[in-house]
């Protein structure tokens, strides 16, 4: 870390980044899941001291519906120069009927549609506007039995724990004493706990005041909360309540019920987090989950663990250079296969030729070993004809001079 | 630091697209929003990327240490380097509550070879390093984006040296290649050189010539109503003439920094003798977040839209539908693996041809070389053949030879016989005779 001496200025940009943000203006959606009668409407307008369901607008509680239903209002709403787009949306319908199995389903498709719009614009070649439709809080409302958990609540919060933060609250507060409501906290809490559901998780300060404020939120979980759209005078001020004959039970009295702890950790300091955990988390999730889907096709995940790092083109240009690195091999021994093939069928040859020649060889020494025969027996045949010859002849001359001395002889007469 | 980050204005327009308006009957508490994305980002840490482009010699490190008031690493660097390298360093600093990891490159051997046609290259290379590394990370299938390191370079700061006539033809070449992919901030360097009228012409013919080759630089945003006053001023001082000084003189009561000369000194942060105020508020007071916002949206988008349309990726099929993220990766896929065997079964086919062509050539040799020894053969029975003549000839010889023989002989023996017999008979009458 570099000390400067004398200002520089960076320590401005926060105030450049809160400049650009309140121009940029905030976008939010809040979804509500719970039984119908649960308070929800009234809840929303309490919290953002709105009737964001009116007479006009009116709230999914006066519609009578036989599925579940998602419904969205989106409404614009400024306050200090900060402008939020915030989106409700509802479930009615979720919980109403006889046969609640998978009255989850119709919610778990929302968000996930809410993802897979963020993952289709965030991969488009041409990227230019990129609202965040995904879903960054979702309030279930847990009816005020004071006993426990029932199924459906387990139900649908272990299946959405992982796509979207989950804040349980105790609906209708106002029916619960202090006490009963400590109790049926503690057993929530711990059904939570056994089941091993995942409910948002306050990021930890180094700030200790912080910490401490987050310790007593902590302890508050799951948040008691009224609601109301009535604003009724209690001791000169004006609360928003409900009144009974016995007394009138204030929504932002932190005696009365967890509303106002509800309100500031939402809106005032957590709403940010919110964000960002379904963006670094959720949306993360959901997202390396469908990306792993579609490079791996099918294929056993464990076995892919290790390329799960890589974006799918890089898996490709891998996988690319696998295969490249794999036909060099088959080229190589495919080459090897062939030379040698070829030096076999050039050995035959020449084995062949060896052979031919050979034989040939043999042929031309038989020849020639006749033809030295053949010269000496007519050499020797003319050796004797000559000889011959020049025996004939001595006889002859022999015979010729006989005849002479006889021819002599005869002449000289027979004289004996 | 990550934001979904477009123009302001499009979109609250396109949030409040469908988004009715509704009174608020109190304070709801939403308007620390701003506050809390701050708090997230001071916690989160800033970073901030700058690029020094410009030849050796122009105060490039001097600058930096006088911008951030502290003393960088590095030796100043001589004028042998071979080519144009980038050296980068990064630093953590911190400023009351506010951290700053902050990278510096510095281009060495800039402008010092001979020939400087590709030194704009490496630079443009080392950007598009850092561009590729963030889409890589976008683009895993796992990955960490809010606690990346973001190493793109978010300011280019230029420095043109200071002759007082115009730009060198290697500042608008370069300036030409980098103004698509970075925000640059020419600055003169050294600017005590100059007087201020003749300061006034460069700045004047630098900004012409800029204009006139289209170069893009960075403009301090406007439409913020908050700073377009003063941006809007400061866009006309551009390029901003800067001189830097780690060096302290005292001035009346105060030890300022400054330049020492013989006929008098240069002070740096005094507005009257040189821009450095203006750099240093433009730079990191007002727009540093846009800065690192418009290298975000506009250069990176770029980047990215280039490479993938490199890669084959399209928005829309043939018919104009759009594609879903599956559809296009399985796209990919499909042509690449198509392309893989097409490779595969190219490479066997060429084997096949080889093959064939060989044992076309061993057929070839093979029937050669009976060929050749049938010819021999042939010959071979020729030369039997007349052997086989020859010796006819001489068997008829010796057979005729034999027949003479056998009949001289004959002859002989009757000529003996009968020779034999006149000679008995001579003898005989000899004898006879004799008696007498």
């Amino acid at each position: 870390m570099k000390n400067l001496e004398g200002y520089v200025g960076f320590a401005n940009l926060p105030n450049q980044v809160y400049r650009k943000s309140v121009k940029r203006g905030f976008e939010f959606t809040l979804m509500v899941v719970g039984e119908s009668g649960l308070g929800k409407s009234t809840l929303i307008n309490s919290l953002f001291l709105t009737d964001l369901y009116s007479k006009d607008y009116p709230g999914p509680s006066q519609r009578i519906k036989k599925t579940v239903q998602v419904e969205q209002s989106k409404v614009l709403i400024k306050e200090g120069g900060v402008q939020l787009t915030l989106t409700i949306v509802d479930t009615p319908g979720f919980g109403d009927a006889v046969d609640n199995s998978n009255c989850w389903q119709p919610v778990i498709n929302y968000i996930d549609s809410k993802f897979e719009d963020f993952l289709n614009a965030e991969s488009r070649v041409n990227r230019r506007q990129m609202p965040d439709n995904r879903v960054h809080c979702c309030l279930y409302f847990i009816a005020p039995s004071g006993h426990g958990l029932k199924p459906l609540d387990i139900e649908f919060m272990k299946r959405l724990h992982d796509k979207v933060n989950v804040i349980p609250l105790i609906a209708k507060a106002d029916t619960l004493t202090p006490e009963e409501c400590q109790l049926f906290k503690k057993q929530i809490m711990k059904e939570i706990q056994e089941h091993k559901i995942k409910i948002y998780e306050f990021p930890d300060t180094e700030d200790d005041e912080d910490s401490k404020l987050i310790r007593k939120i902590k302890e508050k979980m799951p948040l008691a909360v009224v609601g109301s759209n009535v604003v009724i005078e209690v001791n000169g001020r004006k609360v928003r309540g409900r009144q009974y004959p016995w007394g009138v039970a204030e929504v932002e009295n932190g005696e009365h019920c967890d509303f106002t702890v509800l309100r500031n950790m939402l809106i005032r300091t957590h709403m940010q987090d919110l964000k960002d955990v379904t963006n670094n988390v959720h949306y993360e999730n959901y997202r390396s989950k469908k990306l792993a889907a579609v490079t791996c096709n099918g294929v056993d995940a464990t076995k892919n663990k290790g390329q799960l790092t890589k974006s799918p083109l890089a898996q490709m240009e891998e996988e690319r250079r696998e295969h490249v690195m794999k036909m060099k091999k088959m080229e190589t021994e495919m080459e090897q296969v062939f030379e040698m093939k070829v030096k076999e069928k050039k050995q035959k040859l020449k084995d062949s030729e060896a052979e031919l020649e050979r034989r040939h060889e043999q042929m031309k020494k038989n020849l020639e070993a006749q033809y030295k025969e053949l010269e000496e027996k007519r050499h020797q045949f003319e050796e004797e004809k000559a000889n011959w010859e020049t025996q004939q002849r001595i006889l002859e001359q022999q015979k010729l001079d006989a005849s002479k001395t006889m021819e002599k002889n005869k002449k000289k007469g027979k004289i004996f | 630091m990550q934001e979904r980050t477009m123009a302001a204005t499009e979109i609250a327009r396109q949030a409040g697209e469908g988004a009715r308006g509704v009174p608020l009957s109190g304070h709801v508490g939403f308007d620390s929003m701003p506050d809390q994305l701050v708090n997230k980002s001071v916690n989160h840490g800033f970073c901030f990327n700058i690029l020094c482009v410009g030849e050796t010699g122009l105060g490039k490190s001097t600058l930096m240490d006088t911008l951030f008031n502290t003393k960088f690493e590095g030796e100043p660097t001589q004028h042998n380097q071979p080519g144009v390298q980038l050296k980068s360093n990064t630093y953590e600093l911190q400023e009351s509550n506010v951290r700053l990891k902050l990278t510096v490159v510095n281009t060495v051997g800039f402008g010092d070879q001979i020939n400087k046609e590709d030194s704009y290259k490496s630079i443009v290379e080392f950007i598009d390093t850092q561009f590729e590394a963030y889409l890589q990370e976008e683009l895993k299938i796992k990955r960490t984006l809010h606690s990346y390191h973001d190493t793109r370079i978010h300011a280019c700061l230029y420095f043109i040296a200071p002759t007082g006539h115009s730009l060198k033809s290697l500042d608008l070449v370069t300036m030409k290649k980098l103004d698509s992919k970075v925000n640059i901030i020419p600055i003169i360097a050294k600017s005590d050189a100059i007087s201020k009228s003749e300061l006034t012409k460069f700045k004047i013919k630098i900004t012409s010539e800029l204009v006139s080759n289209g170069v893009q630089i960075y403009q301090f945003p406007t439409d913020d109503e908050t700073v377009a006053e003063i941006n809007s001023t400061m866009n006309g001082h551009l390029p901003f003439a800067v001189v830097g000084s780690t060096e302290e003189v005292k001035i009346g009561n105060k030890m300022v920094r400054a330049r020492q000369y013989p006929w008098g000194t240069v002070q740096v942060e005094n507005e009257n003798h040189c821009d450095f105020v203006k750099l240093r508020e433009m730079l990191i007071r007002v727009n540093m977040e846009d800065l690192r916002e418009q290298t975000h949206t506009r250069h990176y988008e770029l980047y990215r839209r280039c490479k993938l349309e490199e890669m084959g990726f399209k928005d829309t099929d043939p018919d104009s539908k759009p594609f879903s993220l599956q559809e296009t990766y399985e796209a990919k896929r499909n042509e690449f693996m198509g392309e893989l065997q097409k490779k595969e079964e190219e490479m066997r086919q060429m084997f096949v041809q080889r093959v064939k062509e060989k044992e076309a050539e061993l057929k070839e040799a093979e029937k050669e070389l009976h060929e050749k020894f049938d010819r021999l053969k042939k010959l071979h029975q020729d030369e039997k053949k007349k052997l086989e003549d020859k010796k006819k000839s001489l068997d008829d010889e010796l057979n005729g030879f034999k027949q003479k023989k056998t009949a001289a002989e004959l002859l002989q023996a009757q000529t003996q016989q009968a020779g034999s017999s006149a000679t008995l008979k001579k003898d005989k009458e000899r004898k006879n005779s004799g008696f007498l």
